[in-house]
């Protein structure tokens, strides 16, 4: 089989996903900015078009439907790229969503430097930080096709406000299709003793293939798959970092703000250890495949294994 | 910039196109429909009408162009390159990794570029502001804004418009593509606009209309606009999206996709044909 059936991105976990769950849920409705095709809405669009709406470029208005549809019983699935939503609409998501706890599912597609060509005004690496930062709101990062079709499942079973961080880049199946997927419940993928390695989203991948090599070198490392980025799973962090005393962290996102940051809150109040927050450093992204990208702005593996042999 | 004839504008509008389809399909991504149909537009605003010198990008007295739709970057980044603000072979380089063509434009990458846009909505309000700027320094130079149709689903533009009556903006003229197209579809099933004369004339705006693939119209609608002393003009341009390749011509499914090799191949052989 050619690589690339095998991969796929989580924006298409997602929209399968959506598709069985909307079947059983009649309260789903999808809000739509003119991004159907690319955000994985369409087939819905054709199948439910009572269900659908298409608000047009238009994604703060987006978000204050999602809330009204929320406030009257629906499950409104609102979907963009992340840097229009959450980005455009922040303010509306702080109120007329979270304040409100208004049952809407925010799904933000195109995240990180993976979002590739379009360049650096459509690479959302900045969301984590202006969505973690609000009460009432869960932040999901799913790391492959699989986790991002329990993500959605598990999002429409919670009572309340959800971000769902998608990615447009396929990147490989990895995460079996009947593990666990709760919210607030990191997986720690691999077992370790010399460093925990925390990542997120797409890159989580990586970070396995990090970590079989290093293997080979004699180098034990954890790895830890939080998909939940807000509400942080404390106890198994800190019961992995209690181990291994050195932690790095690994994410598609500015190190200012995301998960890296959350992590590092949780260990500077409760138990101070060397960290190394790896992502996007203090700059924009630009146009380029994700893989010449990741490589350029240093969280490809090679930096990966880089940083982890620093911090031991 | 020397003015050309109206038969010299046609040539450049086309190698225009034939820069477009290139690198697009060099690209491997990016979006044609908008771009092929403002081409006609920005060859004459560029060899025509605006007051601009490539080799002095910065020129305190230039007019200013702000692309406020973003991803109409490839017949901005080819224009441009006509011009002489870069060479011609950079244009091969759209879309990848340490380009100064950014996959939407980037205002401190390349030279001639004015504005970062790319999120729709942001370029008109940018666009007021430089107006502003202008009366308060009592400067001569215009500013010209490129706005797309469905873009005016934004609210940003309203608020943009609003302000640029309150004003008095005659320094300012907003050139609206009206193709009729946006991402998933036409205009009038996604979000129907009504009659933008209308709206516009509402908020207190000067509003005239051209069709955007005719040069005496161009031409003698943009100099009127130009010559309107008592507020902001809006241009409502009509045009064909992908217009000059007969296969993307009014298909909405075009306003996303690069056409492949042999795409491209049949693109080009359309327009050499039509010098
Ligand atoms: C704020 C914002 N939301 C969504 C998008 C994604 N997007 C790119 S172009 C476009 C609309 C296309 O319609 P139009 O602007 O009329 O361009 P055309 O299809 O005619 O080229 C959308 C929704 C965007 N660029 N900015
Ligand atoms: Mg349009």
């Amino acid at each position: 089989m050619p690589k690339e059936n095998k991969n796929k991105s989580t924006r298409d976990g997602f929209g399968d996903a959506l598709l069985a769950l909307a079947k059983k849920d009649k309260n789903i409705v999808v809000v739509s900015a003119d991004l159907a095709e690319s955000t994985r809405v369409w087939k819905f669009a054709k199948k439910y078009p009572a269900r659908f709406i298409e608000v047009g470029v238009a994604e703060q208005n987006m978000l204050g439907i999602a809330a009204g549809l929320a406030l009257a019983d629906k499950i409104p699935i609102a979907t963009s790229f992340a840097v229009f939503s959450p980005g455009r609409n922040w303010d509306q998501l702080r109120i007329s969503v979270c304040y409100s706890k208004a049952n809407v599912k925010i799904i933000g597609s195109h995240t990180g430097l993976g979002a590739g060509e379009d360049g650096a005004s459509h690479q959302a690496l900045e969301d984590i930080a202006i969505t973690r930062c609000l009460p009432n709101l869960v932040v999901l990062a799913p790391a492959d096709y699989n986790e991002a079709q329990k993500a959605l499942a598990v999002a429409i079973k919670h009572q309340g406000p959800i971000y769902l961080r998608l990615t447009r880049q396929n990147t490989p199946i990895f995460t079996s299709a009947k593990s666990i997927f709760k919210i607030g419940q990191a997986n720690i993928l691999q077992k370790g003793q010399d460093v925990t390695l925390i990542a997120c989203g797409a890159l989580v991948y990586d970070a396995l293939q990090v970590a079989k090599k290093l293997a080979t070198q004699n180098i034990s490392v954890e790895v830890i798959n939080c998909h939940t980025i807000k509400p942080l799973d404390k106890k198994t962090i800190l019961a992995s970092v209690k181990k291994t005393k050195k932690v790095v962290t690994l994410e598609d996102h500015q190190i200012h703000g995301g998960l890296g940051s959350a992590v590092a809150e949780l260990l500077a109040e409760n138990y101070p250890v060397p960290v190394k927050i790896m992502g996007v450093n203090d700059t924009f992204g630009e146009s380029g495949t994700p893989e010449k990208l990741y490589k350029k702005y240093g969280l490809d593996q090679e930096h990966i294994i880089k940083n982890i042999k620093e911090i031991i | 910039m020397p003015t050309l004839s109206i038969a010299e504008l046609k040539k450049q509008a086309n190698l225009i196109r034939q820069d477009i389809i290139l690198m697009l399909e060099r690209a491997g991504s990016g979006h044609p429909s908008g771009a092929l149909g403002m081409a006609d537009i920005f060859a004459v605003l560029y060899f025509q009408i605006l007051n601009h010198t490539p080799h002095k990008p910065n020129s305190p007295l230039r007019d200013r162009l702000i692309l406020s739709c973003g991803h109409y970057c490839p017949v901005l980044y080819a224009t441009l390159a006509r011009a002489g603000y870069f060479p011609l072979v950079e244009l091969k380089t759209l879309r990848q990794i340490n380009s100064r063509l950014q996959g939407h434009p980037h205002n401190l990458s390349l030279p001639g570029v004015e504005n970062s846009s790319g999120p729709l909505g942001q370029g008109i309000s940018q666009a007021v502001g430089m107006a502003l700027a202008g009366k308060i320094d009592q400067a001569k130079h215009q500013i010209f804004c490129i706005t797309s149709d469905a873009e005016h689903n934004e609210g940003q533009l309203w608020e943009a418009i609003m302000t640029a009556n309150k004003y008095q903006l005659n320094n300012l003229i907003n050139i609206v593509d009206c193709n009729n197209i946006q991402i998933d579809g036409k205009t009038t099933d996604i979000m129907p606009l009504l009659s933008l004369r209308k709206k516009y004339e509402s908020f207190g705006w000067k509003v005239l209309e051209m069709n955007g693939h005719n040069y005496g119209n161009i031409i003698a609608t943009i100099k009127q606009a130009k010559n309107y002393q008592k507020g902001p003009v809006v241009i409502l341009a009509h045009t064909i999206p992908g217009k000059g390749v007969s296969f993307m011509e009014n298909k909405y499914d075009w306003h996303g996709k690069a056409p492949n090799k042999e795409q491209a191949e049949k693109a080009l052989q359309e327009l050499r044909q039509a010098v």
